[in-house]
């Protein structure tokens, strides 16, 4: 196999690889001020009304977020480890590694696709089939409106990044990467941190 | 040898070799094809709006339509023209010669967002013509949630995809700034248009998303009648516009650090000095991207928020104005003793320096508790910031585009046309402008297609200004295009400039520069006895 070469704009593979990271950082940082906007609505309303937002918070499922929660983190490790395996040249237990944190991220939508059938079962979903007691009624509803808004953007990052861990899982088998240069794994994980990470707040939350 | 010579322009004719191209210098024409289309689109507005104005009644068109022109011109100048003149123009084509790069970091994700803003804008003119948007450019709830009839979704997806365009803009140009710069190219060697341009890629990169997610919300109670900002369903209007501003103020200063660095540049050139203060100027671009991000409630000092916010927010827009003034003090010791030439670029630099002191002054008038409650929604606050974004960004963007248009197009422009042109902006732009502030004194406020009777001189003086400077603004579009074909070729470095980008031919061969350049000294170094060579 052919060394890699840097693209025509880097001088070597270091500054193309230094390059990917900053330009992962620096999109993370726009992500976070994307759901941080949302997170700040949350946050307004869950302040104007407490007592609707407890109430809510109790009808999503507890034990499918905890599942999903751990599953979520799991797959964040094993991408760390895939890292750690590509740095040391070991491409195919780093595409073993990103399969398994692709397969995952999978589980984690599947159980999420019957969180929401719970949800739309118990007429939990506004514009759709909201009803709740009339006294919470409103912040309830502000509530699912939050959280489905939330979980379905989440649910689009994890989906593309499942795309993407699977994508260079299978250029990592075919030994597209090598010791000296492996940056879409780092760039990658990178973004698959943060999908992990986004998810935390919110779990602690509903 | 042929094979040596042929630079960006000429290295391809294909139609696909623009359309799929990753060179950032062909993104930049497709970017100045765009931003031209759009300006003038917005400028037709505006015609309309200032034929409406010049009697006191609604005799052009209804106030209906009216209310359709203000939001057109308003959407289309600030997210299609303003936002991307500079930096995705100027910014894209210079960006890597400056550094002495071969390209931007990412160049594939810049054509991407040239699609992504041209798509954004292909979406909001659709709206405008199949009905337009009623709701004024910053489209405020629960007006444009539950009583607009206009294509508010339409025109909002067109900004919220344009919105990633900036976005993916900013992050290029932060990563290229960052690790793209030739050898020797310190931080404190970069010339001022890169600090600047990195303080607004700050911005863009910061303060973009929060837009994004407040036009989703917007659409998502809109189209589904649920109430993120509806009071009647528990939602509140205010947050809506807190977050709208926390995203607009930053973008306020979008729409001004690119010119400021495209006047740093030629007012050191056409006074054959170095800047004067070079790091006050540099770190004054960081200071006011990140005070920007402090001052969003000067915009609702009216709107029902609590009057220790409104007091810190007033002192934070007072502080903001202390890096601009820096900035103003800083050129004007520049030009103290310099060699001074006014060719056209530094006419419109001199009218830049003007027009946003008098901008930057009556903002002050506008950060002070008392008199912006006198002056909300009036004249006076649209005169201001056209002093700002008008007399400042649109001016300093003229000025840098007849300054680097030899090196982008390889042809001197004729040097008569373009001062008459310069010289008649200043003129009517004044005079459009300046009587808006008087009456906004006089209490006429925005928005409104009739007014008082007794307001009517103001009024035609400001529509006869207008109209010259539409006459203005379209002179350059004849005689650049004359100098395409017919100007004379322009050397590497007809002005004598210093920079990186006045080190290769003219236009620039396809990968920038034959070898990686190495920078050995700071920015401006320039000589008094040095004439360019011209003259």
């Amino acid at each position: 196999m052919p060394d890699a070469q840097p693209a025509f704009q880097f001088a070597d593979l270091r500054q193309q690889h230094e390059v990917a990271q900053l330009g992962m950082w620096t999109f993370l940082a726009t992500e976070v001020l994307f759901f941080g906007g949302l997170i700040l609505a949350y946050a307004v309303y869950r302040f104007g009304y407490p007592a609707d937002f407890a109430a809510a918070a109790r009808h999503t499922n507890i034990t499918i977020g905890t599942a999903n929660t751990a599953i979520l983190l799991t797959s964040s490790f094993l991408v760390a480890w895939a890292v750690a395996a590509a740095r040391l040249g070991a491409a195919r237990a780093a595409a073993i590694l990103l399969s398994f944190a692709a397969l995952a991220g999978l589980i984690f939508l599947v159980l999420k696709g019957f969180e929401y059938r719970e949800e739309y079962r118990e007429h939990l979903i506004p514009a759709v089939n909201f009803s709740f007691p009339a006294e919470h009624a409103k912040g309830a509803e502000l509530f699912f409106l939050f959280y489905f808004t939330a979980t379905s953007l989440h649910g689009l990052h994890v989906l593309i990044g499942i795309v993407v861990l699977a994508a260079i899982a299978r250029a990592a088998s075919r030994r597209a990467y090598s010791a000296r240069y492996h940056a879409p794994i780092t760039v990658a994980g990178l973004y698959w941190h943060f999908v992990a990470l986004i998810y935390l707040p919110g779990r602690s939350e509903s | 040898m042929s094979e040596q010579e042929k630079n960006y322009l000429t290295a391809d004719y294909r139609l696909r070799s623009w359309f799929f191209t990753t060179d950032h210098k062909r993104v930049a024409i497709l970017y100045f094809a765009g931003i031209t289309l759009f300006f003038f689109v917005g400028g037709a507005a505006a015609t309309l709006i200032r034929l409406e104005l010049a009697t006191p009644q609604g005799d052009l068109v209804t106030s209906d339509v009216y209310n359709r022109l203000f939001t057109m011109h308003g959407i289309v100048m600030v997210w299609f023209f303003l936002i991307p003149s500079i930096p995705t123009t100027l910014g894209n084509f210079l960006v890597p010669l400056m550094i002495g790069a071969r390209d931007l970091a990412f160049p594939r994700l810049n054509l991407t967002s040239w699609y992504l803003f041209m798509g954004g804008g292909a979406l909001t003119l659709y709206a405008i013509f199949a009905g337009g948007v009623d709701t004024g450019w910053t489209f405020y709830t629960p007006f444009s949630t539950f009583y607009s009839n206009g294509h508010v979704v339409l025109a909002a997806t067109g900004v919220f995809v344009a919105g990633f365009g900036s976005i993916l803009t900013g992050l290029n140009f932060i990563v290229t700034i960052h690790r793209l710069r030739a050898p020797g190219l310190t931080w404190y060697r970069l010339p001022i248009f890169l600090w600047s341009l990195y303080a607004t890629s700050v911005i863009l990169v910061l303060a973009t998303p929060v837009l994004a997610m407040t036009l989703l919300l917007i659409a998502l109670e809109r189209i589904f009648g649920v109430g993120v900002f509806d009071p009647r369903l528990g939602g509140d209007p205010l947050l809506f516009q807190h977050l709208f501003w926390f995203y607009s103020h930053p973008a306020v200063y979008i729409m001004i650090l690119p010119g400021m660095g495209v006047v740093s540049e030629l007012v050191t050139c056409f006074s054959r000095k170095a800047l004067f203060g070079y790091k006050f100027v540099a770190w004054c671009s960081i200071a006011i991207a990140a005070i920007g991000f402090l001052v969003w409630g000067h915009h609702m000092f009216v709107s029902g928020q609590s009057a220790f916010s409104a007091l810190v927010f007033s002192f934070m827009s007072f502080v903001v104005a202390v890096p601009s003034a820096i900035k103003v003090f800083n050129w004007t010791a520049t030009l103290h003793k310099g060699w001074i030439r006014f060719d056209a670029p530094m006419l419109y630099a001199l009218a830049f320096i003007g027009l946003f002191t008098i901008g930057g002054l009556t903002g002050l008038f506008l950060a002070c508790l008392a008199y912006d409650v006198y002056v909300t929604d009036t004249y006076f606050v649209v005169a201001h910031f056209h002093y700002i974004m008008v007399g400042g960004m649109v001016t300093a963007y003229f000025g840098g585009l007849h300054f680097w248009w030899p090196k982008i197009t390889g042809r001197l422009y004729p040097e008569y046309w373009a001062r008459a042109a310069a010289i008649l902006i200043f003129f009517g732009f004044n005079m459009t402008f300046f009587p808006q502030f008087m009456l906004g004194v006089l209490g006429m406020p925005r928005r409104y297609h009739t007014y008082w009777p007794e307001l009517q001189v103001w009024n035609v003086l400001s529509s006869a200004g207008a109209s010259i400077l539409a006459l203005a603004y379209a002179l350059p579009l004849f005689y650049l295009g004359w100098s395409l074909f017919w100007g004379r070729r322009a050397g590497p470095n007809p002005w004598n400039a210093t920079g990186l980008e006045w080190q290769t031919p003219s236009p620039p061969p396809k990968h920038n520069f034959k070898t990686t350049p190495v920078v050995t000294r700071p920015p401006y170094c320039y000589t008094p006895e040095a004439q360019p060579q011209n003259a």
